[in-house]
């Protein structure tokens, strides 16, 4: 038994069971191409199409939205998105495309629409036959975010949306957008609504996406304008003005801090199950593979001590999210679920720039070399990691929020 | 075998702590500890030993010297993760105690394994306290280096950096043999014994190092004939419950420099407006949380994961060193002047942090330890 299973109640012990043997029946099969290392990296239809699929497949078994309610075009289970979540990436899966449906745009369903709303909308998003993107950030609320500009006139049942939002992950696909918006100018917090927007049905009729390229290359991201796009008040969650309360269930769960855990199914390539690139005891292996002056980087003492702080931080990572579920072991209920998206993302970068450190002269060569070690995937990794500590309220700002909601000090402008 | 989910952390385990939370705080306030122990600034003072032998005879009424100790030896039989919640909670107050020197002893002497050993785990559940000889003069943490040496029956050498050794009233003696190494229980007071109080920056502790003149051991004194491997067996708890205190001391520095943050006012706003003092605090805070969830896992990895405990100790005493160095240096950075006064309590911490961080070995020595377990020993 894993130690997981040891701990698990009944009904997940007899839903691992479930998850085990399906997935090692169905194979998600061999990519046709090359993987990105994350959803919000995905470039190509061919990349979506194999991982979409692998989605709706995961999504029919019941691996997916297991916590949500039946009516809602989940499972009606309890506590059992996190035996899947283990025993996908147990698997080596590939990772889920759809995640800013699954990891903010469901649960700010789940919790602010109306039942005939999020009925509609929830299956699609499951089973990834709509892909969902966030439009939050614009060219002026960035890290100030409730100065969002975009804003919708209200006009009999019906709402006419103008501006521009940026960074927007996965638009170039996406079929829905969860909007954050102003209707009413005379306040900040106060004058901002949320809604979902059928994006696709409108390109060209009101809505233009037009990709950003990061600086691995790649595309991914976009921008996204709105000009005169109609559409009816039944796609807004919860009241005109309370838009600011409802993004942020959709931020506490985006930094992994909200009650629903969001489907994942692990980093693999759909194959193997080697140590995902990005994992700090990756780096005992990349350092067993790589030479420095001449002997075994492995061997350095230096690199030895940079990689032990790495493997120390993450574990301490991991043993957090288990001391924040115990009663009495924490001082602040939001203490350690507000560092989640902080520390992963700077363990991740800090992480990688020491994969750079043992590769020495290999970092030189890009995922295009075919000598590049690991395939270039560490390099790639620490250049793809500042779209993690920068995206869902830089580091700096997560700092504040720790400072003044959990420490109690004074607000920061 | 596998850890429980909660680190084993139950509603017994809560109590007790609770408890002993209250009550330290009752009865040892900062400023009482400042009386207590900072009463003569003088460098070149004579080595003092000031500790609240009321307030230690309380918390041996309370039991935290037994919750270790084996309930066949007298004791409650607790887990590690239970006694690491009262080392946090010691650790908070900055208690100047031979709590930690008992305690160390104690899991010393739970490996032994000998009649004579459960003899006297069940002395210390009675209120009995003592504290290891066993390091050389030179330092070094390794179980089978020490000065002392067992020649015709008599005790001979010295041992150092003996943690309270002022306060206590057995000593766990290592001492070389002809057939290697061994462990004795000698009492303080023994002919031949005579205890050096070394002058220590810390003003919480006493350490000692001593001298053995021909000081007689019997049959029934010796404590085992294994002393390096029962040695290297208690590492890992030993580690464990220095990071606690640690992870204690550290969440005092924390709320205390915070507090002065709220208070102090400079610019028109208060410190804690200013990114430059908030971001550091938020990075102690991360500290101290990565810390002490290393210091819950590795408690229970001793009790209920044999296999991975000195791995995990090694990461929480490492943790928890950086953590400590880092509280320190903010906690009297960021009080500005008067954090450099000897009237300002945060350097009572400091000071106890700086010694919890080397004593056995600093988060490099830790670290380098750790290496040669997850990745093997360096090539020669």
């Amino acid at each position: 038994m894993s130690p997981q299973a040891k701990k698990d109640t009944s009904e997940q012990a007899e839903f691992r069971r479930y998850c085990r043997n399906w997935l090692s029946q169905h194979d998600a099969g061999s990519p046709t191409v090359r993987l990105p290392q994350s959803a919000i990296e995905i470039m190509h239809g061919e990349q979506l199409d194999y991982l979409r699929k692998w989605q709706g497949e995961a999504y029919a078994a019941g691996l997916i939205g297991c916590d949500y309610p039946v009516a809602e075009g989940g499972g009606g289970r309890k506590n059992c998105q996190l035996v899947a979540n283990q025993e996908m990436a147990r698997a080596g899966k590939p990772f889920l495309p759809n995640i800013l449906g699954l990891g903010m745009a469901a649960p700010t369903l789940h919790f602010h629409a109306q039942s005939a709303l999020k009925e509609r909308l929830l299956p699609g998003l499951f089973s990834c036959e709509d892909i969902w993107c966030q439009g939050f950030s614009e060219p002026g609320a960035g890290s100030d975010l409730a100065n969002v500009q975009t804003f919708a006139e209200r006009r009999g049942d019906k709402w006419v949306i103008n501006g521009h939002k940026v960074w927007t992950s996965l638009a170039h696909f996406a079929d829905w957008m969860i909007l954050l918006l102003r209707t009413d100018k005379s306040s900040k917090y106060d004058g901002l609504s949320y809604f979902v927007v059928p994006i696709k049905a409108a390109l060209g009729e009101g809505v233009t996406v037009r990709p950003l390229i990061k600086i691995t290359g790649e595309t991914g991201f976009n921008e996204v304008f709105f000009d005169n796009l109609e559409i009816s008040d039944d796609y807004r969650l919860d009241e005109v003005g309370k838009g600011w309360q409802v993004a942020q269930t959709t931020l506490l769960h985006e930094r992994g801090a909200g009650p629903m855990v969001t489907p994942s199914s692990g980093r693999g390539s759909g194959s193997g199950k080697t140590r995902a690139v990005g994992d700090a005891y990756g780096l005992i292996d990349l350092a067993k593979h790589s030479s420095r002056d001449g002997q075994s980087a492995a061997d350095d003492p230096l690199l030895r001590d940079e990689i032990m702080k790495m493997i120390i931080r993450q574990e301490g990572s991991k043993q957090g999210a288990r001391r924040a579920k115990v009663e009495g072991l924490c001082e602040h209920p939001m203490r350690i679920p507000l560092q989640a998206k902080l520390v992963m993302s700077e363990i991740r970068q800090d992480s990688a720039a020491v994969a750079i450190d043992i590769l020495g002269a290999h970092s030189s060569l890009s995922i295009g070399d075919d000598n590049a070690p690991a395939g270039g995937e560490w390099p790639l990794a620490y250049m793809n990691s500042y779209g993690i500590t920068i995206a869902a309220g830089a580091s700096e700002i997560q700092r504040n929020i720790l400072g003044e909601r959990v420490l109690g000090m004074a607000k920061s402008k | 075998m596998t850890q429980a989910n909660n680190f084993a952390f139950g509603e017994d385990e809560k109590m007790l702590r609770d408890t002993a939370r209250k009550f330290l705080q009752d009865n040892l306030p900062t400023d009482k500890l400042h009386q207590l122990v900072a009463s003569d600034p003088d460098p070149y003072r004579e080595s003092l030993c000031l500790w609240d032998q009321d307030l230690w005879r309380q918390i041996v009424e309370l039991g935290w010297t037994t919750v270790i100790v084996p309930e066949a030896d007298g004791g409650m039989g607790m887990s590690l993760v239970a006694l690491c919640a009262l080392m946090e909670e010691t650790g908070r107050v900055a208690l100047p105690s031979p709590f930690m020197a008992t305690a160390n002893a104690s899991l010393v002497l739970r490996e032994c394994q000998t009649s004579s050993a459960s003899h006297l785990l069940g002395a210390i559940a009675a209120g009995r306290t003592a504290t290891l000889a066993n390091t050389p003069q030179n330092g070094s943490w390794r179980s089978g280096d020490c000065d002392v040496e067992l020649v015709d029956g008599v005790l001979r050498g010295a041992a150092y950096f003996a943690q309270d050794a002022r306060k206590v009233e057995t000593l766990i003696v290592q001492a070389n043999t002809a057939e290697g190494s061994a462990l004795y229980a000698v009492p303080v007071g023994s002919a031949g014994l005579d205890i050096v109080a070394d002058a220590i920056i810390d003003l919480t502790r006493d350490q000692a190092h001593i001298h053995f003149n021909n000081v007689p051991v019997g049959a029934a004194q010796l404590l085992c004939t294994e002393a390096s491997r029962v040695l290297e067996r208690a590492e890992p708890a030993i580690l464990t419950l220095l990071a606690a205190d640690m992870c204690g001391a550290g969440e005092w520095q924390l709320q205390t420099t915070v507090e002065y943050m709220k208070v102090r006012e400079q610019f028109g706003h208060p410190l804690g407006y200013f990114q430059a003092l908030k971001h550091p605090l938020v990075n102690l805070m991360i500290m101290i949380d990565q810390a002490k969830s290393l210091v819950y896992n590795a408690a229970s990895a001793i009790d209920s994961e044999p296999e991975n405990a000195a791995k995990f100790a090694r990461m929480a005493k490492a943790s928890a060193s950086e953590m400590a160095a880092f509280a320190s240096s903010r906690s009297i950075q960021f009080h500005g002047g008067i954090g450099f006064t000897w009237e300002c309590f945060v350097h009572l911490y400091s000071k106890r942090q700086k010694h919890n961080q080397v004593m056995y070995g600093d988060a490099k020595y830790q670290r380098r330890k750790l290496a040669d377990l997850l990745m093997g020993p360096i090539a020669a």
